[in-house]
């Protein structure tokens, strides 16, 4: 009893810090009445630059472990953190006024949204299987409530018990997987489970451990549904048009970063021997989803459901790089996930700037003639699809090439042709989008209005995918830096 | 047989027999309190591995508290349960079958790997073990995190039952406890100065 040691709290400091502050910003929302509820949106912002700020001043140079082996600081965490942090108020900004439109500007959005930045931030720092398990749960959990939270809209309540309950299933099965493996290995510790497949794992004529295999694929099976790869990908295209924009845009972004580190922590850190064994699985599961996601979304005529296609196939490309299985090809997964939750945020913006109370622009045609209507954000649009698509010189080219590029370094030459043949694929349907705005004639002819701050941050986010484009050299060594 | 094993394997018995009944039953209220038995069983099941707490807490919470909401729950919701049951036939075969299969296979990699033989013996505790002060030690230390996360969870979850079911209606009537103390007497109260009658005779 006396060994036990007392954990480094401040290790914990952007947790604890979140956590109060939420529960300030549930307590403040109560004495507010509906024209002051602006003020717990500001207080979520402030509290999403405060968890910045305290993770910047934090990042150190060692990686630390705490809580007896169940929570991990390091710097491919504080990188995930800080950037969970700005698209969540990336994503709070858009939603203001859209939700405020709707009579559906309330306290709970931001609560539930700050508490499943938590739950993100617990994943990303977690180094146990209980803890990954519990921060899954939470972010699940605020995401399920938050697709619901729209209660009059049968869409969105359809969409809510289809996530729910395929949520659960996933669950399960990553428990199921989790519990093989501590039967296993004795531990849930990832760095102790890690060592023991290294010294147990395979035996001497190379056979794997068949219960570690066993787990194994439980656990795939469990991240594949979080993640939205095919053949577990039914519940993305439903929950994505089911739910409302914002809530949308939310669980189309941040939360793809942590499950980044989910996979890096689980696969990479913990069963890194049995790579053999993963690699495979990821392998079908990647080019099922370059192909199935980049196909249907053709079939597409509302853009939400056009736009989850693409997130499937973008979580084949993110696969990609995690089943090269070297240090290049996880940096070229990370910079990967970062690109594509800074694009799909943009993506969604666009639709939430061109929707007006009483009217949603998810509709393809909705795009039709934009640069009639406003030339600048017609550009942003073009910007954020070129690099959706891969097309030089925005973002997304240097991303795609990368992981590419690692793929091929580890001679899986058809894997890079067949993920380059459905990119090729996909650009059909990005570039439509481009040619609907420049080329038609303009059906809805009502003026573009937004708040000066979203057009700021949207401007931004499109010029962003250029300029990230033409210098992408700073966030790609940090990817490296971290990863190594 | 010991003792000890024959129970094991009649409240084993009892509980896959509960567990079917959950699920087949054509009464709800019958499958739910086939669930209690269920929960029963495997609190009896902890108990035969010296895991005492764990089975009480099991029986007071789930038995106690939530079966018994459950079972509130299916009475008031007057559910349909042949629309629920539409298809069952139709999709019984193809789910037998992969049930069927998917417990062979996970079967024998379990029984393979985890068979009595394999796995070491129970450590049986004197008389003088608990492990109510066990579980506490550990839970307030080495899980202190994990602890922690799952008091949040819960948090949410209480967030996230209100937020969904709590309705503002306009026109609903209440009382305001504090105005109701601050009334004055002149409030409620009409003072009328008027003219006695006069017998009538």
């Amino acid at each position: 009893m006396n060994d036990f040691e007392l954990p480094n709290f401040a290790l914990a400091l952007p947790e604890m810090f979140l956590l109060g502050m939420t529960c300030l910003v549930l307590i403040v929302d109560l004495f507010l009445n509906e024209k002051n509820r602006v003020f717990t949106y500001l207080l979520a912002q402030l509290t999403l630059l405060g968890a910045v700020v305290i993770t910047y001043y934090q990042a150190g140079i060692v990686s630390e472990i705490s809580f007896t082996g169940s929570f991990i600081r390091d710097e491919m965490g504080d990188i995930l953190k800080i950037f969970i942090y700005i698209i969540t108020a990336v994503v709070f900004l858009y939603s203001r006024d859209y939700l405020r439109d709707r009579q559906q500007f309330k306290g709970e959005f931001y609560a539930l949204g700050l508490f499943g930045v938590l739950g993100m931030m617990i994943m990303v720092s977690a180094h146990s299987f209980l803890t990954i398990y519990l921060g899954l749960e939470l972010l699940s959990l605020s995401l399920y409530t938050m697709v619901a939270l729209n209660r009059d809209s049968e869409a969105s309540a359809e969409a809510a018990m289809k996530y729910f309950v395929l949520g659960a299933i996933a669950s399960g099965m990553l428990l199921y997987g989790m519990s093989m493996i501590y039967g296993a290995t004795g531990s849930l510790d990832i760095a102790e489970i890690g060592s023991y497949i290294n010294e147990n794992g395979i035996s001497e004529d190379g056979k794997i451990n068949i219960v570690l295999s066993f787990g194994l694929v439980f656990i795939v099976v469990g991240l594949a549904f979080k993640l939205g790869a095919v053949p577990f990908h039914m519940w993305v295209p439903d929950i994505y048009e089911g739910a409302q924009t914002p809530v949308t845009l939310y669980l189309g972004a941040a939360p793809k970063l942590a499950a980044f580190a989910m996979i890096m922590r689980i696969l990479v850190e913990g069963m890194q021997p049995l790579v053999a064994d993963w690699q495979m699985m990821l392998t079908a599961l990647a080019v099922l989803s370059l192909a199935v996601g980049n196909i249907i979304a053709i079939a597409q005529t509302n853009m939400k459901r056009m736009l989850a296609y693409s997130t499937i196939s973008h979580v084949g490309f993110l696969l990609l790089g995690i089943i090269a299985g070297n240090e290049d090809g996880y940096s070229a997964s990370m910079f990967y996930v970062l690109i594509y939750a800074l694009t799909s945020i943009g993506a969604f913006g666009m639709i939430i700037l061109l929707s007006r109370s009483g009217f949603e622009a998810d509709k393809l045609e909705d795009f039709k003639g934009l640069n009639e209507r406003s030339r600048w954000y017609a550009f942003m649009m073009l910007l954020i699809m070129f690099s959706m698509a891969g097309v030089p010189p925005t973002v997304g080219f240097f991303a795609k090439l990368w992981v590419i590029k690692a793929v091929l370094d580890v001679d899986m030459a058809w894997l890079a042709i067949s993920a380059v043949l459905f990119s090729v694929i996909g650009a059909y349907y990005y570039i439509r989008i481009i040619k609907l705005m420049y080329f038609d004639k303009a059906v809805d002819k009502a003026p573009i209005k937004a708040a000066v701050d979203m057009q700021f941050v949207i401007s931004t986010n499109g010029l962003l995918m250029l300029v990230l484009g033409l210098f992408p050299g700073a966030l790609v060594a940090v990817c490296q830096s971290v990863i190594n | 047989m010991t003792f000890e094993k024959f129970m094991f394997y009649l409240f084993a018995g009892i509980l896959i027999l509960a567990a079917l009944r959950v699920i087949t039953a054509r009464n709800p209220v019958h499958s739910a309190l086939s669930l209690v038995l269920v929960f029963f069983s495997s609190a009896a099941l902890w108990i035969l591995l010296e895991a005492e707490f764990l089975a009480i807490t099991l029986v007071l919470v789930y038995v106690g508290a939530v079966m018994v909401l459950f079972l509130f729950v299916v009475m008031m919701l007057n559910i349909n349960v042949d629309s629920m049951r539409e298809g069952f036939i139709k999709y019984l075969p193809i789910g037998v079958a992969v049930a069927v299969i998917s417990a062979i296979e996970m079967g024998l990699v379990i029984v393979a790997n985890f068979g009595p033989d394999k796995v070491p013996a129970l450590v049986r505790h004197g008389v003088e073990y608990k492990n109510t002060e066990s579980i506490g030690r550990v839970l307030y230390t080495d899980y202190l995190l994990s602890f922690e996360i799952a008091a949040v969870l819960l948090l949410v979850g209480i967030v996230a039952a209100i937020a969904l079911s709590m309705r503002k209606r306009p026109n609903t009537k209440f009382q305001n406890p504090s105005e109701q103390v601050l009334v004055k007497k002149a409030d409620r109260l009409r003072i009328v100065k008027m003219k006695t009658e006069d017998r009538q005779s």
